[in-house]
This record gives structure tokens, C-alpha cells and sequence, in this order.
């Protein structure tokens, strides 16, 4: 079987890119360097996004609510109950994983547009909810982590998230951890079973798969990796608000993944990295960046449904995870 | 004031919401229905709908009546001309495929919010209604207008009505919305009525827009809350029913209205769209729809 075969450079391609990003931080500048260390962590949202949309074949419009859990589970108990980081960055993933299965039992029992509408309300809801008790929240203004709340020891050893070299590494470190573990599920028998649900879930329940519970670990780990991106989020750059959790950044992980390939693993790093600089170049000859998003959507559903990766794949490599 | 006079007024407010609810909701139902799309971008045409109102009402001066009239033939027109051009530069390309559509309309909705924001501005801007009377009730006055927003829209919705039940273009509206290709067997050009549902769908909310613009300002963003709102309403409606519409309109237009005077607005809402999500979970027809075939 060639998927069998492709099993090297798969390996070999991860690795590298992950090598790759390790050795950027060295020879960019200051700037770009920033720049990547903050996509690198909303990629990891973008690839939660993808197991979720890209392989299961679940069209979500509700998965800021997912990111800002985890950016309101690590940043209120950091801010409010006093926990130091890691713990904080633990809480989030919890709250990630309840609110994951909560809205994965409500949700999937809809399908099709319904899914869409129901993932979108139940994130407005959310919103809603961070605007409501904004004693705690502040609302749309947010609170700002204080510095020396983003420092941690870990026996001897002190690290200071502040700095932008410790944040790089924390951020690729994330980045990685999640890669690895994503094309992990997507080559596990789980993962074959997702896509399958995807290309014909009647057929899949047919042969004898439990479509329901495979769709909802779906979700949950969908909601686990996306509140480690909002929990990262919060804790690497100290910024904590409910404009996260607004429909736009429902809306974001999706162009990312349309950008970079969905169903793709390397996608969404490549979506969310490409669409960084077109809003970054782009806003030096014009304001009218949500023109370049709407623009971007229309353009990529029109001719390239399968994104850069996708068609790459399609056309050359098809043995691209 | 005290508590009965307070519902009262609560109550007028209400119907006002709803009568501009029903409209702008009886368009993205309709689309629905008919064509199985759901536009996100409809809020949008209804902010255009309330932009296009001001920039006619204050291009025209002179006495605000005449301006006002004539906003409300020409901005339905023109948005509904640039409906028909993104249904058929994007939406029939995509062979109204649920999921893409979806993500084509949240393009447009980026794309006419921008240009909005670039064209009109950031500012809320007010339109002069077309005549100011008061009704002086016992206990307060009431602005005239916003009864008129009420006849109007009963008004609409009767012709509505007349049009998908007693006329031939309904009749053909319903036979696509029925079965699409039993449609097309017999006869029936199912491409342009799809093109024509998405630009009428478009019209009823510029409608909608034009009528409630001289008591609340035209602002780029105010197209999400109809958006939010006649999704409400679409779904508790059932979809593509018109009387589902209507009474659904008027439920949640008189208990936001209600509920918004009585309680926080945001906590309404919250509650308002939870409701809502569960009862599309647990109850998928609607609560006055029947189940699909």
C-alpha cells in the first residue's frame, strides 16, 4: 500500500518542519520573529479546528468558544484564584474538555446546517456570557496579565514567558507537541474512522462504527487543542478580552484552514501563516482589512475548495498526510 | 410610571420589533425554504437597506416624506440588484452546496460590511421620519411613526401571503421549494427563481430597514442583531413556513421588548439565543413546523 510506503517521508517532512521552525528563531528579525511565535499559537487553534472540520468533516461556527475557554479558564484563575501557570494552562484545557463535551452531546445531534447554526449560537452564547459578567471579565476592554504572573520555575530551573525568546520556544514547543499528536490521531484507526464518517457516515455505521462517539471525542479533542491555544494565548502574551470569543474568531480558523488545506496536517500552520502577512502587507496600502477576508473566503470557496496543501496534494504528492 | 402603563409601553415596543423582525425574517425563510442556503449575509442587506435609505433621504433634502418614500422603492431595488449579482457570480458557481454557501455568504458579509465602513463611515447616522405625530395615550405620548411601522408591515406580510398562496409566481416559488427536480421536469426555470428568491429575500429585509431607519440610526454594524434575530425566528417559525414566521416574529419581538425593559438586554439575549439552540437540538422542525419528508 503506498501509505504504507509514504510512512518515511512523512516522518521526515514533519520533522523537518518542525526542526525548521526551532532554527527560524535565530535568524529572523525581532519583528517576524514576534510574528511567528504568535501564528505558530494560532495555528495550534487553526489545527483543532482542522480535526474537527478538515477530517471529520463538521463544519463548526462556534469554535472561538473553544479558544477563549481556554483563554478564560487559564487567565481568571490566574487573575482571580492566584494559580501560577501551569496549573492556570491546565485549568484551561479542562474547561476546554467540559464545554467540548456538553456542546458535543447538544450539538451532534443536529447535522448539516443545523450543526453550523446551533455551533454558532451556542458560541454567541458564550460571548454573551463574558460580556454579562464583566465584573470578572471586563468585557470588551479585557485585562492584562501582569508580567510577573507569566514566570514559572520548575524545580531549579526559570523560565520568564515575557521574554521573547522563552516565548518562541514555549510556543513552538506547543506547536509541536500538537502536530505530532494530530498526525498521530489522523494515521490511528480513530482518524481513519473520522475521515470515513466524512466521506459516508450511513455507510460508515453500516460496517458496524459507533459514528456518534467517534464524532464526539472528535469534538472533545477538537476543544482540547483549541483551548490549549487560547489558554497559550493567554499566558504567552498576557492579554485576556471577550473579542475572542466574538464570531470573527469563529470565522478565522476557518479561512486558516480553507487557506491552507483542510484535512491537511501542515494546512494550517501554512493558512494561518499566509493570511498573517496578506493582512500585515495588505494593511500598509489600505484599512479595509475584513474585504481581504471576505474576498479571501469567496475566492477560496469559488476555485480552490481544497486549499494550497490540498491541491498540492492532489496534483503531486499524494501521499501528504 | 407604574407597572401597567410600563407593559403597555413595553408591549408597543414590542410590536414594533416584531413588525420589523417578521419582514426581515420572512426573507432569510424564504431563501431557506426555497433555495436550501443560508445566508449569512442577510443582515448585511438589511444594514445596506438603512444606508442606502440615509444617503437617498439626504441626497434628495426637501420634505422628509418624499425622500422617505422614495428610499423605500429605491433601496430595496438596489439591494436587490446586488443580491442578483452575488447569487449569480458565487452562489449558483457553487451549485448551492450548503456548506460553501455558507462560507461564500460569510465573504460577502465581510466584504459589504467593508465597504460600508469605507464608503458611509464608522458614524450613526439619523433619517428623518416622514411625518411626526403623536398619540397621546392617558399616560404617555407615542410616536405615530412607529404604529405605521406596524400597519406597514401587516400590510406587506398580507401581500406576502396573497403572492405565495394565490399567485402564479408562488405557485412556482412553492413547486421549487417542494421538490427542485420535479420543478425543473415540468417546466418550471428553477435557475431563475432561485436568482429571483435570493434577490426578493434580499429586498424584504432592505424593506424592513428603510421602514425601522427613522428610529434607529443606520450604522454599519447594525446588521448583526437581525441576523442573530431572524435566525431565532426562522427556527422557531419552522423553516419556510409564513404563519411560523409570523408568530414567531411576534413572540420574540414582544418578550425582547419586555424582557429588555424589565431585565438586562445582554441577559435576554443570552437566554433568548440558548433557548433557541436547544430548541433547534431537541426540536429541529420548529415548534410550529412539521417534519420533513
Amino acid at each position: 500500500m503506498s501509505r504504507d510506503r509514504a510512512t518515511l517521508p512523512t516522518y521526515a517532512l514533519h520533522a523537518a518542519v518542525i526542526l525548521g521552525l526551532f532554527l527560524l528563531q535565530f535568524v529572523l528579525p525581532e519583528y517576524h520573529h514576534g510574528v511567528l511565535a504568535r501564528v505558530m499559537v494560532l495555528a495550534v487553534f487553526a489545527m483543532g479546528y482542522n480535526l474537527l472540520f478538515g477530517y471529520t468533516g463538521l463544519l463548526s461556527l462556534g469554535h472561538a468558544m473553544f479558544f477563549s475557554a481556554g483563554l478564560y479558564g487559564a487567565g481568571l484563575a490566574i487573575e482571580h484564584l492566584g494559580w501560577s501557570m501551569l496549573p492556570a494552562f491546565g485549568a484551561g484545557l479542562a474547561v476546554g474538555a467540559l464545554l467540548g463535551l456538553v456542546i458535543g452531546l447538544l450539538a451532534l445531534r443536529t447535522t448539516g446546517v443545523a450543526f453550523m447554526i446551533v455551533t454558532m449560537m451556542f458560541a454567541q452564547v458564550f460571548y454573551l456570557v463574558t460580556l454579562y459578567f464583566a465584573d470578572w471579565t471586563h468585557g470588551d476592554e479585557g485585562f492584562v496579565i501582569a508580567q510577573p504572573l507569566r514566570q514559572v520555575s520548575i524545580g531549579n530551573l526559570y523560565f520568564d514567558l515575557t521574554q521573547p525568546a522563552t516565548r518562541y520556544t514555549a510556543a513552538w514547543l506547543l506547536f509541536s507537541i500538537v502536530l505530532i499528536v494530530t498526525l498521530l490521531i489522523v494515521r490511528s484507526a480513530h482518524g481513519r474512522v473520522l475521515i470515513a464518517i466524512r466521506e459516508n457516515e450511513e455507510r460508515t455505521r453500516m460496517l458496524g462504527y459507533d459514528a456518534f462517539a467517534n464524532k464526539l471525542v472528535a469534538v472533545v479533542v477538537s476543544a482540547i487543542i483549541c483551548a490549549a491555544a487560547g489558554a497559550a494565548y493567554a499566558i504567552l502574551f498576557g492579554y485576556v478580552g471577550s473579542t475572542f470569543a466574538s464570531v470573527q474568531y469563529s470565522i478565522l480558523p476557518l479561512l486558516w484552514v480553507l487557506l491552507g488545506g483542510g484535512a491537511t496536517t501542515l494546512g494550517p500552520i501554512l493558512g494561518t501563516l499566509f493570511m498573517y502577512y496578506i493582512v500585515d502587507i495588505t494593511s500598509a496600502f489600505t484599512s479595509a482589512y475584513l474585504f481581504i477576508v471576505g474576498l479571501a473566503l469567496i475566492l477560496l470557496v469559488l476555485f480552490f475548495p481544497k486549499g494550497v496543501l490540498g491541491t498540492i496534494r492532489d496534483r503531486w504528492l499524494g501521499w501528504l498526510p | 410610571m407604574s407597572f401597567g402603563p410600563h407593559l403597555l409601553l413595553a408591549t408597543l415596543e414590542g410590536l414594533v420589533t416584531a413588525a420589523v423582525l417578521a419582514l426581515t425574517a420572512l426573507g432569510l425563510s424564504l431563501v431557506f425554504g426555497v433555495m436550501r442556503v443560508v445566508n449569512v449575509a442577510h443582515g448585511e442587506f438589511f444594514m445596506l437597506g438603512a444606508v442606502l435609505a440615509w444617503a437617498v433621504t439626504t441626497a434628495l433634502g426637501g420634505h422628509p416624506a418624499i425622500g422617505f418614500l422614495l428610499a423605500l422603492v429605491v433601496s430595496p431595488l438596489i439591494v436587490g440588484g446586488i443580491a442578483l449579482v452575488a447569487e449569480r457570480l458565487v452562489l449558483r458557481r457553487l451549485n448551492y452546496n450548503p456548506e460553501a454557501t455558507i462560507v461564500a455568504t460569510i465573504g460577502m458579509l465581510y466584504i459589504l460590511q467593508q465597504a460600508a465602513l469605507t464608503f458611509y463611515g464608522p458614524e450613526a447616522r439619523p433619517v428623518e421620519p416622514p411625518f411626526n405625530y403623536r398619540i397621546l395615550l392617558p399616560w404617555f405620548g407615542y410616536s405615530g411613526y412607529k404604529l405605521s411601522i406596524v400597519g406597514a408591515s401587516i400590510l406587506l406580510m398580507i401581500a406576502a401571503w396573497f403572492v405565495l398562496t394565490k399567485t402564479r409566481i408562488g405557485l412556482v416559488m412553492r413547486a421549487t421549494q417542494y421538490d427542485r427536480e420535479t420543478a425543473q421536469a415540468f417546466g418550471i426555470p428553477v435557475d431563475r427563481v432561485y436568482a429571483g428568491v435570493f434577490a426578493l429575500g434580499a429586498m424584504l429585509a432592505a424593506v424592513a430597514a428603510v421602514l425601522v431607519v427613522p428610529i434607529q440610526q443606520a450604522h454599519y454594524l447594525m446588521g448583526l442583531d437581525p441576523l442573530l434575530l431572524s435566525f431565532i425566528v426562522v427556527i422557531i417559525g419552522g423553516l419556510g413556513s409564513l404563519r411560523g414566521t409570523v408568530v414567531a416574529a411576534v413572540l420574540i419581538g414582544l418578550s425582547d421588548g419586555i424582557i429588555s425593559v424589565f431585565f438586562s438586554p445582554t441577559l435576554a439575549k443570552m437566554i433568548a439565543t440558548l433557548l433557541v439552540a436547544l430548541v433547534l437540538v431537541f426540536r429541529p422542525q420548529g415548534l410550529f413546523g412539521t417534519v420533513a419528508r
